[in-house]
């Protein structure tokens, strides 16, 4: 075995997969990745199962280690400047830390999670089929809890395999798409429409319990008190000030406030990244379109093999010369403070 | 005889999970038929569901729309939902100790001063009751009873508590509940019972299951403080009666 030393890291950053299982009925959520895609590609380049446990990044600098031996891992999701021995090192792309290397990331320049993926997965106890850290609840593994500078994660031994990069279809900005429900009937037409046609500010206190959205008031039909009932990542509620706020993966499973509509699974991740102080939209579609953006999503994830591609010195040197430069300028919409509340 | 209740409403909570929705209350009768669908799914799994999750009126059905889609889903989830509600096969019954009072319940003198009455009959008459686990959620093992005397029963509190003790046994509405970890709470605190209904590393995880029946048992101090230990190492505290 090696070992993959976290030599630096901010807060929000931890060990995640694809979630749990059949905990929801008991009071424990999911959990899992924010951004589920980045974390398959992240995996698909290691050569791991799609939904493996790897490392979720928040925005802020870290830095990786192998000590007792060479480590394989990736890079996918919220790009940032990374290198590794003074050399730049791209996203999208495998690489391999020799023994007592360290691979450095910046700041990350758009998006909130990264995802570095290990070859061969991470060692650990599932719980529920998953490593899935929950802070709150105080349960993952092997650290129950966000990841700390001077964490050790036992990985195996990089296998050798020669490097690769994946080919990923490009994230637009185009509206995020919601099903209408369940409780939109709570809402008139007219707080309806205001939500789908106004523009909503990702709020700096937002989590991976909930994103708080900032915008026009959406008033209720009877009241902002509903007898609870189940969530799901992306159910939109609306509490009592008006502000919707959308539920991420660590949400309570249960919630007393009514549900005007719910993000679509195709578009989740996507949503996950946009980091605080960005804007956007929402539109409603059928679940009809719903459900087969759904497929076509899980189709994605499930042919993300096929889209591996050989890599030479030549295309490594170009990403790489791309990343600096953009590096160069770089500048987020989010400052330190406003990710504070993460760590808690 | 028996009248046929009217079919729950079906609502599409996103493109891969169905709220069926028995009532817009707490609803004892609607608690039964969700429960009581959530068995029927357990004993005849259906392709494409990965799990349920039972509220009071409602019950979440999480599926994948790969492999079944909502129409077909729907449709089975209605028909499941007509059959006649069985009787449950085998109901469990715990017995939970409570220490009432005090400082383990910081809000007994206060609901006993608000329903004219003493701390000694609250407990009397909060401890005589048969519970039945109506659903379990807003955090780990945090399970929801019903069965509250309705003498019992008061509005939450103006000012919620961001911090309430692990295992806190309140009162809230109509219904009474018990807390497993520490957490904010408007709820009344009644006492608090040394048994962990989520606890990491022991087997089970979770000690109740949606549909369990509970009964309190009061314990002073000293015991709580003997239990206390022991459950954290592990023991199971609570008893399981037979049925």
């Amino acid at each position: 075995m090696s070992k993959l030393v976290i030599a630096a890291i901010g807060p929000v950053s931890s060990v995640q997969d694809g979630g749990r299982r059949g905990s929801q009925r008991y009071g424990l959520t999911s959990g899992g990745a924010m951004d589920r895609f980045a974390l398959a590609a992240a995996n698909t380049l290691v050569g791991n199962e799609a939904l493996s446990a790897a490392i979720e990044i928040g925005p802020f600098d870290a830095a990786f280690s192998a000590r007792g031996g060479a480590v394989r891992v990736a890079l996918a999701g919220a790009a940032r400047n990374a290198g590794i021995a003074g050399r730049g090192v791209a996203f999208d792309t495998s690489m391999t830390l020799a023994d007592g290397e360290t691979l450095t990331l910046g700041f990350a320049r758009a998006g909130s999670f990264s995802y570095l993926a290990i070859e061969g997965g991470i060692s650990g106890e599932p719980m529920f089929g998953s490593l899935a850290v929950n802070d709150r609840a105080g349960l993952g593994s092997p650290y129950p809890r966000p990841l700390q500078a001077g964490d050790e994660l036992q990985v195996a031994i990089a296998s050798g395999a020669s490097e690769c990069r994946i080919e990923l279809p490009a994230t637009g900005e185009a509206p995020v798409r919601v099903v209408m429900g369940p409780q939109d009937d709570e809402f008139t037409d007219d707080a309806k429409a205001l939500f789908l046609d106004s523009e909503w500010k990702i709020s700096a206190t937002s989590d991976r319990m909930g994103y708080r959205l900032e915008g026009p008031r959406i008033k209720h039909l009877h009241g902002h008190n509903i007898v609870s009932d189940g969530t799901v990542n992306g159910s939109v509620q609306i509490p009592g000030n008006g502000q919707p706020i959308v539920l991420m993966p660590d949400r309570g499973t249960t919630g007393g406030y009514p549900k005007i509509a719910t993000v679509v699974t195709a578009d989740f991740g996507r949503f996950a990244q946009i980091s605080a102080g960005r804007a956007l939209r929402f539109k409603a579609v059928s679940m009809a379109e719903a459900q087969a953006a759904a497929k076509e999503f899980a189709e994605l994830l499930h042919t993300l093999p096929d889209r591996l591609r050989g890599i030479d010195d030549f295309d490594l040197n170009i990403e790489a010369l791309r990343d600096a430069n953009v590096a160069g300028s770089a500048v987020s919409a989010v400052d330190a403070g406003t990710w504070q509340n993460f760590s808690t | 005889m028996a009248t046929t209740p009217a079919p729950p409403r079906l609502l599409p909570s996103g493109d891969s999970a169905i709220t069926v929705e028995f009532s817009r209350d707490i609803d004892d009768d609607a608690n039964q038929r969700v429960l009581a669908l959530d068995r029927a799914i357990a004993s005849a799994p259906i392709a494409g569901v990965s799990e349920t999750v039972p509220t009071y009126r409602s019950l979440l059905v999480h599926y994948d729309p790969v492999r079944v889609g909502y129409e077909a889903l729907g449709a089975r989830l209605l028909e499941l939902a007509e059959q006649p509600v069985p009787e449950q096969a085998k109901t469990r019954r715990w017995r939970i100790p409570v220490t009432y009072g005090g400082e383990h319940g910081i809000d007994l003198e206060d609901v006993a001063g608000a329903l004219n009455t003493s701390a000694d009959d609250i407990v009397a008459r909060h401890a005589a009751g048969d519970y039945r686990v109506a659903m379990i959620g807003f955090t780990p093992g945090w399970s929801y009873l019903s069965g509250l005397d309705p003498s019992l029963q008061m509005p939450r509190r103006q000012d919620p508590r961001l911090m309430t003790p692990a295992g806190t046994i309140s009162i809230g509405g109509v219904q009474t509940g018990v807390q497993c970890l520490a957490g904010p709470s408007g709820w009344h605190l009644l006492g608090r019972t040394p048994v962990r209904t989520y606890q990491l590393h022991r087997d089970p995880i979770f000690l109740l299951e949606p549909g369990d029946h509970v009964v309190f048992c009061p314990v002073d101090a000293k015991i709580f403080a003997e239990q206390d230990r022991a459950a954290e190492a592990g023991e199971i505290v609570a008893e399981l009666l037979p049925s």
